[in-house]
């Protein structure tokens, strides 16, 4: 009997608006501790929370983008549970009344398409951070992050393996990059994710008693924790014990989870509604017109550059799948008519250079501006698409504009036929052996006189033209 | 000329006639103060700054509505610069950057805030006996206690210390020691005045408001109190009218309930007696009386006492030892830290609160206390409806009985408990009350409750005024207090 991987995910997902979502307090990253904290951030006594209307707009931007229900009365409600950097006692979240229902997105595992069912989105206050290791036999408590609005996206427990949720968290990632409500940064936070695991065997209807690891915030990690915790359970089941419900903590140094409180330890979180705060009501108008307002999205951007600008679908999917490179994409497009032309050089030599420095498109120094001038360049036959390799490297180098690189280096391709000729029959006359040879039928040997010419004129001959007048010379 | 037992209306008359200064006006408040000191009615004194204060109104006269008004303000507004206990050595050391909303409406229209008012603590309490800065004595008898929560600024009024002071109102904080002082207060509609800086007790319910001598000083001070406050959401956005503009104007028809469900057989002849002496009064001035029915209204203690603890429990969470207010000394670890700090830090009543409130909202409880206790409040604001559907406002008598003496009801929360039988279904259902002096009982004031429907204030200050006009509880004075 084979067993069978129940996983569900809590990703959280820090929203970028200005300020705090209950606060005037800036939510900005890496100040100094405690300096982005306000009154309100800090509990003080007689404060009172005031939502962020903006986060509101930004988590149904989500809702819409997943398809899922609006519910435009949204209740918030206190979390009650005591620690240090936790500066009310409790945090303001959302648990009966959600502001985003029931929604759905589509994960692609080697090129199987899954619906990951998404059972609610709510909002919620961040805590602030406790700093165990500053300190001598100390700990310091940085508010900075207090308060700061998260949406805690809750999928169904639909996703059977450590493949499909790195999938779904990706997804999930893509799509609220693509919203502009979180900066997708995981390394500074921005993204984290508790994962549920739990099996069965196969056969068995009822799940298995889950585990839940929390605070996960690398790909990497979600998958290799989500796998040492297939096995562990299954360790467990196979030994005839059985699972304990509680909390761990991913270790990624030891690559293993450690318990980190049982379910008789958990805290009672005493929910009731929060009294400070009075329901929040969207109206139809303010639903409608983030609705109007709301990007498009990759599918339907993939869909767009097939249908529309004849690209191929691999292609049209790789620039789909990217915010930064959909939107070089569309720039370039907009100022150049070969689209075609467009998507090669960002699917080709340019993916290759941002691969080698393993950086963003947008951290390069590659504008739209400059990329559709190359792409003018190479159409109207001023340079070679060899040249512009070389061009593109000293935009990727220098940042400086393609029209100075090609007239300050002198790349101007050459057309001239009869400049041209004069250079192949040179060529042939320096090397009457290898025109012997391939005469005598060494056909490969028209890449060696291509390459003469091509060296002569320091790359800069129109290659059509070498080659009409080379098969000519030669024949 | 003596400014003890002035209201603001004849304090403001002196001072436009110059027959006192600004200067003197605080000075001789502060010394009323010292010399009653015993009353132990203030916690912390603004002495100099009120005293600056007061000099740069003579030197640059204010047109505000309450310029150069001696106030009180209870220890529960945060008060910028000026240490803010809430009663509880918890915030012994706690001095406030900011001040809360009404302080600076009260501020903005001139007020000089003199100090703040003793209270219980955390304002949990129906006497002030749960202060840790010590009981506050009644002006009317050393043993009695004044009331609470707001016994502080209902005693500094009473002696005549101040014309004015803030309080607060969760379930009677303002009403019930106003009736045992014999003065005027009034809780308007719940979100007239801003929560904006007040320390939060059970946020639903908790309500200022004033504290004065007459309702028409009350209505002087709301004007300025009332306003709406982006800073809280649940602060109303309504038009705030002038509520001294019907002060005067006949009540002739003004119907008013009799709450049948009140059982005021089982309270002394005394009390009754004096109740019905003011009914027959607001006959004489035109009213008419009507028996209603508030179905539910016997259900209001039990269903306070889910609300308010449940509330508070999370409120007063934020008291632990790591940002403000008191820490304990070298705890051995962070459960340490809060134990200890919480066990030092509050008193036995917010204590028991905190206990009742964290069960009622605790995993398998919920349903049952705290989420019943919010149906049967709806049930009791329905109640309310259908009853101003025939009445304008609603009158009983505010306590049960005149004050009590200290320490006899220590022993039994819930006889304090019941202390607030009629003045907390107005917090409940959101509704503006007031308590005004109708009587005195073995040389005890007690007050009389009206209760009005909801932003109709107006109303409930015309009837208290009109009634004050006509007679003169409301200018009974303690004797035995010192000038």
């Amino acid at each position: 009997m084979s067993w069978e991987t129940v996983i569900g995910l809590e990703i959280h997902v820090q929203l970028s608006t200005d300020s705090k979502l209950f606060s005037g307090g800036s939510t900005s990253f890496g100040a100094e501790p405690n300096t982005h904290v306000d009154l309100i951030d800090l509990g003080l006594p007689g404060v009172l929370p005031v939502a962020n209307r903006g986060a509101f707009h930004k988590a149904i931007r989500f809702g819409l983008a997943t398809n899922a229900k609006i519910n435009q009365t949204s209740t918030f409600d206190r979390k009650n549970y005591f620690y240090p950097d936790l500066p009310k006692g409790y945090q303001i979240t959302q648990m009966a009344l959600p502001i985003v229902g029931k929604g759905s997105i589509k994960i692609e595992v080697d090129g199987e398409e899954k619906i990951i069912n998404i059972t609610r989105a709510h909002l919620e206050e961040d805590a602030g951070k406790s700093i165990h290791d500053l300190f001598d036999g100390e700990t310091g408590v940085d508010l900075n992050r207090a308060g700061t609005p998260l949406l805690e996206i809750v999928s169904e427990p639909e996703i059977a393996n450590a493949r499909e949720a790195v999938a779904y968290f990706k997804a999930i990632r893509q799509i609220v990059t693509f919203l502009d409500i979180c900066d997708g940064n995981m390394a500074q936070g921005s993204m984290r994710c508790d994962v549920n695991v739990s099996v069965k065997k196969s056969d068995d209807t009822e799940l298995g008693t889950r585990a839940e690891i929390k605070n996960i915030n690398s790909f990497k990690f979600i998958e290799k924790a989500i796998n040492f915790e297939i096995d562990r359970q299954i360790r467990i089941l196979e030994s005839g014990d059985s699972v304990v419900q509680e909390t761990r903590l991913y270790d990624s140094v030891k690559n293993e989870t450690r318990s980190m409180r049982s379910k008789e330890e958990a805290n009672d979180y005493r929910y009731f509604p929060c009294p400070d705060l009075l329901p929040v009501v969207i109206s139809d108008n303010e639903l409608k017109e983030i609705k109007d307002n709301l990007p498009e999205l990759p599918d339907e951007k993939e869909k767009r550059y097939v249908e529309e600008l004849n690209l191929d679908l691999s292609e049209a999917k790789i620039i789909a799948s990217s915010k930064t490179m959909a939107s070089m994409f569309e720039g370039a497009c907009a100022k150049t008519n070969d689209s075609k032309l467009v998507a090669n050089w960002l699917v080709g030599d340019i993916s290759a250079l941002l691969n080698k420095e393993n950086i963003d498109i947008d951290e390069s120094n590659l504008t739209s501006d400059n990329f559709a001038k190359l792409i003018e360049r190479i159409s109207d036959k001023t340079i070679s698409g060899k040249i512009a390799k070389s061009v593109l490297e000293e935009i990727w180098e220098t940042s400086n504009d393609v029209d100075e690189i090609i007239e300050s280096k002198g790349l101007v391709q050459i057309q001239d036929e009869s400049l041209l000729e004069t250079i192949a029959q040179t060529v042939i006359d320096n090397n009457p052996s290898q025109v012997d040879a391939f005469k005598g039928g060494k056909d490969k040997l028209f890449g060696f006189f291509v390459g003469q010419v091509m060296k002569e004129t320091q790359g800069k001959a129109n290659p059509q033209s070498v080659n009409k007048i080379l098969k000519r010379l030669l024949s | 000329m003596s400014i003890q037992y002035k209201s603001i209306a004849e304090l403001k008359t002196m001072l436009n006639n110059n027959e006192i200064s600004n200067a003197e006006l605080i000075k001789e408040t502060f010394s009323l103060v010292k010399s009653n000191a015993e009353i132990n009615a203030f916690i912390t004194l603004n002495d100099e700054e009120s005293i600056n204060k007061a000099n740069k109104l003579d030197d640059c006269p204010s047109s505000g509505s309450l310029a150069g008004i001696p106030i009180a303000q209870k220890d529960l507004f945060c008060t910028k610069d000026l240490k803010t206990t809430c009663g509880s050595n918890m915030l012994s050391n706690f001095i406030p950057p900011y001040s809360a909303t009404v302080v600076k409406n009260l501020e903005n229209a001139g007020c000089i805030s003199i100090g703040k008012t003793n209270m219980d603590e955390f304002a949990m309490g129906s006497s002030n006996e749960t202060s840790f800065y010590g009981k506050v004595q009644n002006p009317w008898g050393k043993n009695l206690v004044p009331g609470g929560s707001s016994g502080g600024a209902a005693a500094a009024v009473a002696a005549g210390i101040v014309p004015a002071a803030s309080g607060t109102d969760t379930g009677g904080s303002i009403r019930q020691p106003a009736s045992l002082c014999g003065v005027t207060g009034i809780k308007p509609t719940y979100g007239r005045i801003s929560r904006w800086g007040m320390i939060a007790f059970a946020s639903s319910l908790d309500q200022a408001g004033p504290i004065a001598r007459t309702a028409e000083d009350c209505a002087t001070l709301l004007n300025e109190m009332c306003s709406h406050d982006e800073k809280d959401t649940t602060s109303l956005n309504e038009d705030i009218p002038d509520f001294t503009e019907n002060l005067n104007s006949p009540i002739n028809g003004l119907k008013i309930g009799i709450v049948k469900e009140f059982d005021l057989s089982k309270l002394d002849n005394e009390v009754v007696k004096v109740f019905e002496e003011s009914k027959k009064h607001y006959e004489s001035l035109g009213a008419e009386f009507i028996e209603i029915s508030l179905p539910n209204i016997s259900l209001s203690v039990p269903t306070y006492y889910v609300v308010a603890p449940a509330e508070c429990s999370s409120n007063l969470s934020r008291f632990d030892g790591v940002k403000f207010g008191k820490r304990c000394e070298s705890p051995k670890n962070l459960e340490e830290l809060y134990i200890k700090t919480r066990s030092e830090g509050f008193g036995d009543e917010v204590k028991r609160r905190i206990l009742i409130g964290s069960y009622v909202l605790s995993a398998g409880f919920y349903d049952a206390y705290y989420k019943k206790a919010q149906q049967v409040r709806r049930l009791i604001k329905n109640d309310f409806d259908s009853a101003f559907k025939s009445v304008d406002i609603i009158m009983s008598p505010t306590t049960r009985g005149p004050a009590f003496e200290v320490g006899s009801k220590g022993d039994d929360p819930i006889q304090m408990y019941l202390e607030d039988l009629f003045t907390i279904p107005a917090n409940l259902a959101g509704l503006p009350a007031m308590s005004i002096p109708n009587g005195i009982i073995d040389n005890k004031p007690i007050g009389l409750q009206l209760i009005g429907n909801f932003l109709d204030e107006s109303r409930l200050l015309q009837a208290a005024h009109n009634f004050q006009i006509s007679t003169d509880w409301h200018l009974k004075t303690p004797t035995g207090i010192k000038s």
